[in-house]
Order: C-alpha cells, then sequence, then structure tokens
C-alpha cells in the first residue's frame, strides 16, 4: 500500500537576508493510512509550517509532498485547490465556522464549493452532525454551540467531502481535558478507518495516548519519531 | 442558484445590521441623485413648455434669445425675408408676452398671452371645451387646462374679464403637453388681437415659426436667417438652447451637479464602508474557505454577486422612494415640477453600479491577498 504522506526533504524559510529564518530545514517522512500521527515540538519548530505544507497550503522552497503517491507541488493552483477540497480534511484550531450559517450549512460548504446540489449538500451535512451527535443542532448558529460542540462540527465539516487525510492543528487547545479526550476518543474509534490519515498538532500531552505515532520536531528538524501502538504493525 | 452564489447571498442578508445600513446607503443615495436631477429635468421640460406645445419645427428668433418667456421683438420685414427662403413651406408670426388680467373677481393675475398668426392658427392647441373658430369671435381667448388655470378662477366657456380696459372672454379650453414653469396660467388668442390689446413696442414679432419644406431645407434656412442677423434654430435646438441657460446661466445647474455628486458621494461612503466592514468581519472566515479549497475566482464571484445584489436592491428602494415623494409631492403641490425621466434613471443606475464596483473592488483586493497559510496558523 502507498503511503498516505511522503514528504522528502522540505525546506521552507520566511524572509531574506538578515531576516531570513528556516521554518522547516530538511525533513523527510512518511505517514500511513490508517494511523494518527502527532506532530509535537516547542513552539516555533515549524509544526504548522510542515502540516501546511503537506496539506497543500504552503508552497515549500524545497523538497516534495506526495499523498497517496501524487505529488502535490507538482500541480497548478486550481489543482491544488481542487487537492485540497476533495483529499483533506481541515479542522482548524479556531474553527472558523461561519457565525450567520446554521451548524449545518457551515458542515456542507466542501459539498457546496464541490458545486454539489445545495438541498442535497445540507441533507449530507444532517447525516455527518449526526455522527458527531449534532443532528438536534442542526439548524443552530454555530455560537449557540459551546467549545467542544463546534469543534465537533468543525470535524464533521472536515469529514463531509470524505478526505484521505485529516490534518488538526491543536484540535484540544481551547477544550478542558474531558471534553478533549471525549473528541480525541470520538475521532480514534468514528473518524479514523484503514483508508484514512490522521495528522495532529498539538502540545497538549494529556491526548498522546491515541497517536499511533509521535514525531517530535525542534527547530525546524525532527529529533525523533516515537511509535506507540501497542506491539507495533 | 448556484451553490457558492447562495452561499455568498446567506453570508450578505443573514447579517441584517450590516446589509440594511448597505441598503439605506444606497437607497439614500438614489433617492438623491433621481430627485435632484429629477427636478431639474422638471424644471428644464417646464421651461420649454412653449415650445414643446406650439410644435413648429423652426423658430426664428433674435440671437440674444435665451430663454422662450423673454423674446426680443423683431420687425415685419424679418417676416417677409424668411417667408421668401427657398425651402420655406410657410412662416407665420407668433405674439409671446405677459400680461395681467383683472379677473371679476376683483383680482389681478398676470398671464402669459399666445397670439397665433390670424391666417393660420399654427401652433394652435387641442380643444377640450369650445370650437377653434370661435377664436375669431370678439374678445376671444382660449385658456389652457394646466396646473396653473386654477388661479384665474372658476373658468368656463363665456367666463369674462378685464384685459387693458379690454373686455376678455373664454371661448375654449384647451389641453397641453407641457405647463410651463413660472406658475402662471397661459391664454392663446389671436396675432392681431394679442398686439391690439397689450401696449408693446415698435416692433411685434416675437418668433417667426417656419415649417420647412423637407427635413433638408433646414440647414438652408438657417443659413438665410443668419444673413439676416437672426438665427432659426429647430425645436429640440431651442429646447437644447433654454436647457443651456437654466444649467450654466442660472446657478441652478451647477447647483443639482454639486448635489448630485455629494449625494453620490455620500452614498459610496456610507455604502462602501459598510461593504469594507463586511468584508474585513468576513475577512477570516474567507480565508478558511480558500484553504479549504475555494478557488481565487469564486470567491471573486460570491464578493462581486454580494455588491450587484446588494446595489440592485438599494437602487430599487431609492427609485420607489423618489417615486413615492414624487407622487405625494405632486398631489399636494399641482406645480411641482420633477420628471422621473429614463436618463435620470440610467444615470442613477450606472452610479450605484459604479458604488458596486468600488465597494467590491476593495474586497475582493483584501480577498484576493489573504492568505490561507496565516488563516491556518491563527
Ligand atoms: N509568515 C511568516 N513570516 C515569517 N516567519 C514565519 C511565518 N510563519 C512562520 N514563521 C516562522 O517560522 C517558524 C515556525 O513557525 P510555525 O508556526 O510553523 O511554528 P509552530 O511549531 O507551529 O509553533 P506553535 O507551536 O507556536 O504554533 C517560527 O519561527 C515563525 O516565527
Ligand atoms: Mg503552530
Amino acid at each position: 500500500m502507498n503511503s498516505a504522506v511522503s514528504a522528502h526533504e522540505l525546506i521552507k524559510w520566511f524572509g531574506e537576508g538578515d531576516a531570513k529564518t528556516f521554518a522547516v530545514s530538511g525533513v523527510s517522512f512518511e505517514a500511513n493510512f490508517g494511523e494518527i500521527f502527532f506532530i509535537v515540538g516547542p513552539s516555533g519548530s515549524g509544526k504548522t509550517t510542515l502540516l501546511s505544507m503537506i496539506s497543500g497550503i504552503l508552497r515549500p522552497n524545497s523538497g516534495t509532498v506526495a499523498i497517496d503517491s501524487v505529488e502535490i507541488w507538482k500541480l497548478n493552483p486550481d489543482r491544488i485547490a481542487e487537492f485540497r477540497l476533495n483529499k483533506v480534511g481541515f479542522v482548524f484550531q479556531d474553527y472558523h465556522l461561519f457565525p450567520r450559517l446554521t451548524t449545518a450549512e457551515n458542515v456542507a460548504i466542501p459539498l457546496i464549493l464541490k458545486k454539489h446540489d445545495w438541498d442535497e449538500s445540507i441533507r449530507e451535512a444532517v447525516g455527518y452532525l449526526e455522527i458527531v451527535g449534532l443532528k438536534n443542532k442542526a439548524e443552530l448558529p454555530p455560537v449557540k454551540l459551546s467549545g467542544g460542540e463546534q469543534q465537533r462540527v468543525a470535524i464533521a465539516r472536515a469529514l463531509v467531502s470524505k478526505p484521505d487525510i485529516l490534518i488538526f492543528d491543536e484540535p484540544t487547545a481551547s477544550l478542558d481535558g474531558d471534553t478533549g479526550r471525549r473528541i480525541m476518543d470520538f475521532v480514534k474509534t468514528e473518524v479514523l478507518n484503514d483508508k484514512r490519515c490522521i495528522l495532529i498538532v498539538t502540545h497538549d500531552s494529556r491526548i498522546f495516548e491515541f497517536a499511533d505515532r509521535i514525531m517530535t520536531m525542534e527547530d525546524g528538524k525532527i529529533v525523533g519519531i516515537e511509535n506507540r501502538r501497542d506491539g507495533a504493525e | 442558484m448556484n451553490g457558492t452564489l447562495k452561499l455568498a447571498f446567506k453570508l450578505l442578508v443573514n447579517d441584517k445590521g450590516k446589509y440594511a445600513a448597505l441598503l439605506v446607503g444606497i437607497m439614500f443615495a438614489v433617492f438623491l441623485m433621481v430627485q435632484m436631477t429629477s427636478i431639474f429635468s422638471g424644471i428644464l421640460a417646464k421651461s420649454s413648455s412653449t415650445v414643446i406645445n406650439l410644435g413648429a419645427q423652426v423658430w426664428v428668433m433674435d440671437p440674444a434669445v435665451n430663454n422662450v418667456a423673454n423674446s426680443i421683438p423683431m420687425p415685419d420685414y424679418v417676416l417677409d425675408a424668411v417667408r421668401s427662403i427657398n425651402g420655406v413651406k410657410y412662416a407665420v408670426p407668433l405674439y409671446s408676452g405677459g400680461a395681467l388680467v383683472k379677473l371679476r373677481s376683483g383680482v389681478f393675475q398676470s398671464v402669459t398671452v399666445l397670439g397665433l398668426d390670424d391666417n393660420s392658427l399654427f401652433g394652435r392647441p387641442e380643444l377640450i371645451a369650445g370650437k377653434i373658430e370661435d377664436i375669431y369671435a370678439e374678445n376671444a381667448f382660449i385658456a389652457v387646462q394646466d396646473a396653473e388655470i386654477r388661479k384665474l378662477g372658476d373658468i368656463r366657456l363665456g367666463t369674462d374679464f378685464e384685459l387693458n380696459d379690454h373686455r376678455g372672454v373664454i371661448v375654449g379650453i384647451a389641453k397641453v403637453t407641457a405647463s410651463g414653469l413660472f406658475g402662471i396660467p397661459t391664454l392663446y388668442t389671436t396675432y392681431s388681437r394679442a398686439i391690439q390689446y397689450i401696449p408693446s413696442t415698435r416692433f411685434t414679432i416675437s418668433y417667426i415659426l417656419v415649417e420647412p419644406k423637407n427635413d433638408d431645407a433646414i440647414l438652408h434656412i438657417q443659413e438665410q436667417v443668419k444673413r439676416l442677423g437672426y438665427q432659426a434654430l429647430t425645436k429640440e435646438e431651442f429646447m437644447q438652447k433654454i436647457a443651456n441657460y437654466y444649467k450654466y446661466q442660472t446657478g441652478l445647474g451647477t447647483n443639482i451637479f454639486i448635489m448630485t455628486i455629494v449625494s453620490f458621494l455620500v452614498g459610496l461612503s456610507i455604502s462602501g464602508q459598510t461593504f469594507y466592514t463586511f468584508i474585513l468581519e468576513n475577512l477570516e472566515k474567507f480565508g478558511a474557505l480558500k484553504a479549504i479549497g475555494a478557488k481565487g475566482r469564486e470567491l471573486v464571484y460570491m464578493i462581486l454577486f454580494q455588491a450587484t445584489f446588494t446595489a440592485l436592491v438599494g437602487y430599487g428602494l431609492g427609485v420607489g422612494l423618489c417615486t413615492l415623494i414624487i407622487t405625494a409631492a405632486k398631489l399636494k403641490v399641482p406645480d411641482y415640477s420633477a420628471n422621473i425621466t429614463f436618463t435620470t434613471l440610467a444615470f442613477a443606475f450606472v452610479m450605484v453600479l459604479i458604488i458596486a464596483a468600488i465597494s467590491s473592488y476593495i474586497g475582493i483586493r483584501k480577498v484576493l491577498k489573504i492568505e490561507p497559510f496565516d488563516i491556518f496558523r491563527g
């Protein structure tokens, strides 16, 4: 089976001349379908930058990223947008839900961007809200929901286009310990399957137990990859 | 509707406060612009009412005339000279002047008297009461049924009045297409009676109305009249000349122009500002849409749609409000001169589109600049 994610010698710097700083300097790793892959490390170590290059949001200065064997940075910008829309699900740290839309409409956005019929998209979105246990909140605006519920709405929105890769940046940073654990439990049991790879950037050691592998970064470099799965592959 | 546009629509109208502010901004801009230009075009239409009503194709006058009410009398030989120009089918004199009539009630009222050529009655109005031949009867006058007629009191056939010690009798009531600007009633009579009843200067012909043999003859007639030291204008040219007088020589045009520009700027700043805040507030969300996989051009369509939709609804409301107010004003003040013309509407429409274009340009620049990476980093 192909690797879900295959990053090779990724380099990204910001600024020029004296201000030039390397956010990611030569990172290579692979992540597989069916696994929850954590990226941890101190603030400023390049985790978000790495995740952005992997998910087609930020173009690397050099190096390659292959998702399910497709080299994404060889595609033109429109194709990359389509790649994100079809293959990647994002759960942003502060969710970025539209306050003026209902929960169901928020979840339906990726389908609507894919030009699916409006009513059908909403129906499908409600189905995903049911999966995350929020079917009864489908008609409410997101602001009427608690932080944990909003997180689940964001997850439903990430899932609705059936992505191969799911990207979470600090999924539990703004949740209390219990809610964070419940969300991660849900991700592990309901969201993960063997056609999917979940990449999670986090500082939160309380949820490390949900990881299959944990990659640690420092100063834009990998300093270690730890296998957490009992009796590994 | 296309899903992304529906999304744009919901994002816009669900933000009720801002949407209302946008509409109000555009509505008032349109209202003010249409109102200003309508009043102006109403004034212009009324200022040319005599030209419109008499319907002559070519008018001969002193070159210094800039306004139909202030005619400069011409000597009789001009009429003969015009009649002998090649291409003139016929030419008749017109008397136009002001007079004071004493009504039965003892009230004095100023009027405009138009004296039509005795032989042809060229330029005669359409009557709604009485017969046109009666204009030849003793002391006969025809009153015009417009907004001013009530100033003559209770007018009917046979009503009499005094005009410079002469008796006048109403023998007909006429209908006209346009009523005048100066708020005074109009009376028609024959040319000879007009100059007999109204004391005048040595010369008595106010205008010469010319019917050319065909359209091609007009240019030649104009050249020949110019040689006489007078000016021949087509109906349209004369109206334009009058309009230019009001536009450029009375300060009216400049003021209306300034007010219109100010209305436009006020509308632009209210709507532009509100739309800009609307975009700014949703900027992160647009960035999130980009990250999720929306293409730049899809976001551009969304913003263009939002701006255009708001502009059209605001335009409709503004025009509606204007119609309402002008109609209401006309009920109260019959002389109220405001014409909502197609040009006025088209002008306001273009201005609204410019407002929408400028607002969306600002929004689009912002949205295209936003990097999904920055949204992702939080
Ligand atoms: N747009 C940018 N311009 C300049 N420097 C940047 C930019 N984005 C990131 N950096 C720098 O790149 C480095 C890595 O940033 P990154 O956000 O990837 O770190 P991180 O590991 O995600 O940190 P955190 O845990 O605080 O989120 C930092 O030094 C940061 O200042
Ligand atoms: Mg980060």
